[in-house]
């Protein structure tokens, strides 16, 4: 059944102006871009940008919890942190393709990375220092990133929001598991209580900080909000992201390290305390914890795997010879 | 308690283990995402069979033992696994190498043992030989690529085999345990695997342009809990934690 009347290709003889007014009026209507239909070149870019860096946060982002396979204290919790890197390359993987349907290469993309041009989420630049961060990571860092992505499940543009709702099922699951990794330490030994909340004592503010600058010093956000890739502020989603995580923390029996958080009953939801922006500008611009780490294993695992790649284009070339020779003699 | 039985399962459950375990530390770092996924995958195959051969083996053990308190707690000496197993993983040739010599001989062991008398052994490889017919498969498809890919794979894929080859003699050497379970039929006659061994290595070498080397002299000695340095670091990075906080639950 045919029930999508408005195709863009048609108005292609347009002038731009005309073209963006018809572009803002379909998104207006809440009609999702796909990859053949006209868009302005900003948001085009735009788009890149943010898929591909999403990408990258992917595959950095399995860095720090890599750290811990070998080390996980059971074989379920062994079994489970393995199987949510993996998911976190999958991931990966569907961002690159929906960022390839823009017009741009996966390799060329990769390249940005490891060169240090594009960039990552700044969260996988602190390190991983004890199992309790196995835990913190799934319950703060994916809860946040899945704050922003249940919101890109309604992102303008079809292919992306597509990926983000398989994420979103994924990352629910991580979540969990981290909560409960959670659970298990804040109800073990007087040790393992202390070990979740030192994790929680390190990764709350850099957690915040993943919701990015403050909504008046957030330049790019009028404009992906109008185009509808983004649908709430920055500042809105750390609200949320806050009001939901504190009672889970009560109920943890955890302190969030912020001796400024209290609940307001006028806005029904917490006021809380100054975030370190110094600290997230420097770990942006590379001076993080982690930053020259992070991106030298990347570096590292590329060029390691630069003969193994060419290995296996030079046997598929030599495969597709003898299957055309072969071809050609029969 | 049969001392043989449970000895011959934690030999299975020791090489899944300690094959998952090595495996494991590729996650994050293979050479493209897509392989990064495949051997995850293979290694996390890995760690199932071992929770289930573990399982069983903890049975066997009892006093409390579990599957957790066999892969922590246990000394180097009482690991039983195959010194092939916990080799280090080098680079894709060397990893993939190890894999397919010891995928080719996992998957006629496994063979055998679907028909293994002891039925929980039968149960479990039944399970398993799907993962572990493609693991063979994924690895041999590998071994080809790479000898037959670029003058570069095929020389390091082919110094990967010559290295490893002094530790595949182990894998058709029973112990005392493997043999009384070779005479209940719960395990294949391990001497009798080589041959099938034999022919499927050289027909991969073959098709992969490689060397099959000679056979030359073999180190032995995982069966019975003699094993190469490298154990001591695997165990010492895996069980570090439940060892730190033995009464911890995690």
């Amino acid at each position: 059944m045919q029930i999508k009347f408005v195709k863009y290709p048609r108005f292609i003889a347009m002038g731009e102006v005309q073209l963006e007014k018809r572009f803002q009026d379909y998104l207006d209507g809440e009609n999702k871009i796909e990859p053949k239909d006209w868009m302005p070149d900003a948001y085009r870019k735009t788009l890149i940008r943010q898929i591909s860096q999403h990408a990258h946060s992917e595959v950095v982002g399995m860095l720090p919890e890599a750290n811990w396979i070998s080390r996980a204290p059971s074989l379920r919790r062994k079994v489970a942190l393995l199987a949510k890197v993996q998911d976190e390359a999958g991931h990966g993987l569907y961002l690159y393709s929906a960022a390839e349907t823009l017009g741009i290469d996966r390799s060329e993309l990769v390249d940005d990375l490891l060169s240090g041009k594009a960039k990552y989420s700044s969260i996988f630049n602190y390190p991983t220092v004890s199992w309790a961060d196995m835990g913190a990571i799934g319950w703060l860092v994916d809860g946040a990133a899945i704050a922003n992505q249940v919101m890109l499940c309604r992102t303008s543009y079809g292919p992306y929001a597509r990926a983000m709702v398989r994420i979103c099922k994924e990352e629910s699951f991580h979540q969990r598991q981290g909560y409960e990794i959670m659970l298990s330490l804040a109800n073990g030994t007087a040790e393992q209580k202390q070990m979740a909340q030192d994790a929680l004592n390190r990764w709350w503010w850099p957690s915040l900080m993943m919701f990015g600058p403050t909504d008046d010093l957030s330049p790019n956000s009028a404009q992906s909000m109008k185009w509808k890739i983004k649908r709430k502020s920055n500042d809105e989603l750390r609200q949320e992201f806050i009001d939901k995580t504190v009672p889970q923390a009560e109920f943890l029996g955890l302190t969030v390290p912020d001796k400024d958080l209290k609940w307001n009953e006028e806005k029904q939801g917490y006021d809380y305390g100054e975030i370190d922006w110094e600290e997230f500008y420097n770990v942006v611009k590379g001076n993080g914890p982690c930053n020259k780490q992070r991106l030298a294993d990347r570096v590292k695992a590329h060029e390691a795997g630069a003969w193994v790649r060419e290995a296996a284009n030079a046997y598929a070339a030599k495969e597709a010879k003898r299957k055309a020779d072969k071809g050609q003699a029969a | 308690m049969n001392l043989d039985l449970k000895n011959y399962t934690l030999f299975l459950a020791d090489n899944a283990l300690i094959l998952g375990q090595r495996l494991g530390e590729w996650c994050g770092h293979g050479p493209v995402l897509e392989q990064d996924i495949a051997l995850t995958n293979i290694s996390l195959d890995h760690l199932g069979q071992s929770r289930m051969l573990l399982q069983y083996a903890a049975k066997q053990v009892g006093n409390g033992a579990t599957e957790d308190s066999l892969a922590f707690f246990r000394n180097e000496g009482e690991f039983r696994n195959l010194l092939i197993t916990e080799l280090p993983n080098n680079d894709w040739a060397y990893t993939l190498a190890k894999h397919f010599l010891f995928d080719t001989f996992n998957f006629f062991q496994y063979e055998f043992l679907m028909n293994s008398k002891d039925e929980t052994i039968q149960a479990i490889a039944r399970k398993a030989i799907k993962e572990i017919a493609y693991h063979a498969q994924f690895s041999a498809e590998w071994i080809i690529r790479m000898g037959d890919g670029t003058e570069e794979s095929h020389q390091r894929v082919q110094n990967a085999i010559d290295e490893l080859w002094m530790y595949t003699g182990e894998m058709f050497v029973a112990d005392s345990s493997s043999e009384a379970m070779t005479k209940a039929a719960v395990a294949p006659d391990y001497a009798l695997l080589k041959e099938q061994w034999q022919e499927k290595v050289s027909q991969v070498l073959e098709i992969a342009t490689l060397v099959k080397p000679e056979e030359g002299w073999m180190q032995k000695g995982g069966r019975e809990g003699k094993h190469t340095e490298h154990m001591g670091y695997i165990l010492a990075e895996m069980q570090h934690l439940p060892r730190t906080y033995p009464t911890a639950k995690w």
